[in-house]
């Protein structure tokens, strides 16, 4: 069985149809990307599994357990985090408290530091800028902040929503590596990319949505050399 | 200079009571985006359940404390459940919604205690011998002494709830950005009711202080220091807890140069005349940012 499990998911601003009947599943231990232009339904996408968005149909299934009845808290709980799109950090908050925010569900300090350090250890410039407001780190600082105040829950399945909007190469180069180290420490991420090209690169599958549905399936590597998508999304 | 100093005192403990009902002002207003024009009334409130505790259950300094802590647990609750009843069904209304919803939870908490106390001052009874103390040509009264002592008290108590505490930080992250803190697992409804019970806990300690500073209490006496610690609030920069602080005080002293070296009659002028400056000057308050978002 998957991990996670999408059927027919369907969600509606008012009158406008985001997603229209969404099937896709992602499995333990992968790197799952889904990619498409803008407004295609991506984020909405998310938005639906972590809570954030009322579905008005179909089923979201983590681990048999189905996240559509649940709260967004108790979606924290049962193990899924999201790093929301603009990073959306805490500003006025020092970056070790954005962190703790991170944490706040769970109890056991001793755990907590545990995970802290794991955090500094993929994000070694958050260690040095603990203290400081976190409204004042730069772009990309704020990105690493974002992603390591989502795994400071200690998720089983870490949502991103973007994380290379608005970076420099690279940085979008090493948030990236970053990305898979998380995948080979034991964390699934299903990630959400405008930038096709590198999200395909260290995925292991994934899809491609238009306009509220899925159009196109497959592992990264046969996406990558699928003459549709290097038409439409890889410029060539 | 003595005169100075004088008046400078009589400042600082009215400026106290403005801002402890600033902060609740400002601490609502960071997280739901709320002026609650009905603050001034739960100030009202505390002052009233203060009386009944001096005038039957105790009184002497024990008495006080008493009062305190019974007026701060009654408006922390009554603060809760008028954010439940009246402001949470209008949490995705417009603001203006809101804001006259928030008049009308006023006018209902004046006259119902109108109905229930009749509108006429009361004398609240000195829970303790005013004790006059003089240092140099300036006089202290003991109430004024209490006051200052118990704002600092409770200020540098907020101070650590907020900036230590889980559920302090729960309520800063809320009022950065609500939905990004529903991600982290906080409990947003919750966390709003905590800072109503928060702020609503200071504005009753406040309408005790003031009670036992003036004696005499009566229903709409909210209306004038509600506006005044909003002011405060503004002055300072709101949703900011330093600025209400700041803005609580420096009006309060600014009152009292006011009444002092030019006419009482001119107290409450200046204080308003202040509000327009500072809205045309520096509409974010002075100890506020023009917060530019980075994308």
């Amino acid at each position: 069985m998957a991990m996670l499990e999408i059927k027919k998911l369907e969600l509606n601003y008012g009158v406008i149809k985001a997603l229209k009947g969404i099937d896709m599943e992602v499995n333990q231990g992968e790197i799952v990307t889904l990619i498409g232009a803008n407004g295609a339904g991506k984020s909405s996408t998310l938005k639906a599994i972590s809570g954030i968005e009322k579905i008005s149909g179909g089923e979201i299934l983590f681990n048999g357990e189905e996240l559509s009845k649940m709260n967004a808290q108790d979606i924290v709980k049962v193990g899924v985090s999201q790093v929301p799109e603009g990073r959306r950090i805490f500003a006025g908050m020092s970056v070790l408290e954005n962190l703790e925010m991170g944490a706040y569900l769970r109890k056991d300090a001793e755990e907590i530091k545990e995970s802290l350090e794991l955090v500094y250890k993929h994000f070694p410039i958050l260690k040095d800028r603990s203290k400081q407001n976190a409204a004042t780190l730069s772009g990309g600082e704020q990105q690493m902040l974002a992603m390591g105040r989502a795994l400071m829950s200690k998720p089983k399945l870490l949502l991103l929503d973007e994380p290379s909007m608005g970076l420099a190469p690279i940085l979008v180069k090493s948030i990236f590596s970053i990305i898979s180290d998380i995948k080979e420490q034991g964390t699934t991420v299903l990630l959400v990319e405008q930038n096709a090209r590198m999200a395909l690169s260290i995925a292991d599958r994934a899809y491609v949505m238009e306009t509220g549905k899925i159009v196109l399936s497959g592992n990264g590597k046969e996406l990558m050399d699928s003459e549709e998508i290097q038409k439409a999304y890889l410029g060539g | 200079m003595s005169q100075f100093i004088q008046q400078l005192i009589n400042g600082l403990s009215i400026g106290s009571v403005f801002a402890l009902i600033a902060l609740g002002y400002t601490m609502v207003y960071g997280i739901i985006k709320l002026i609650n024009f009905a603050h001034g009334d739960i100030y009202m409130v505390g002052a009233f359940v203060g009386y009944f505790c001096i005038t039957r259950l105790a009184s002497g300094f024990f008495g006080l404390i008493l009062a305190l802590v019974i007026a701060m647990a009654a408006c922390a609750i009554l603060g809760v459940i008028i954010e439940k009843v009246a402001y949470k069904p209008l949490r995705n209304a417009s603001r203006i919604t809101a804001l006259i919803t928030a008049m009308g939870v006023s006018y209902f908490l004046q006259y119902t205690m109108v109905y229930f106390v009749g509108p006429s001052k009361r004398v609240m009874p000195a829970p303790f011998e005013n004790t006059v103390f003089k240092i140099g040509g300036i006089t202290f009264n003991l109430s004024t002494v209490i006051i200052i002592a118990v704002t600092i008290f409770l200020m540098l108590l907020l101070q650590y709830v907020v900036k230590r505490t889980k559920m302090g930080k729960a309520m800063r992250a809320v009022s950065a950005d609500p939905d990004a803190a529903r991600l982290m697992g906080i409990n947003v409804n919750q966390t709003i009711s905590f800072t109503f019970a928060i702020g609503s806990a200071l504005a009753g300690a406040a309408g005790v202080l003031i009670g036992i500073h003036y004696n005499s209490i009566e229903p709409l006496m909210g209306t004038i220091p509600g506006l005044k610690a909003f002011i405060a609030a503004v002055f300072g920069g709101i949703g900011i807890i330093p600025g209400a602080m700041f803005g609580g005080i420096s009006i309060g002293v600014i009152q009292t140069f006011a009444a002092g070296y030019i006419s009482s009659l001119w107290q409450d002028a200046v204080v308003y005349a202040l509000l327009i400056f500072i809205l045309v000057v520096k509409p974010s308050g002075l100890l506020g940012k023009n917060v530019k978002e980075k994308v």
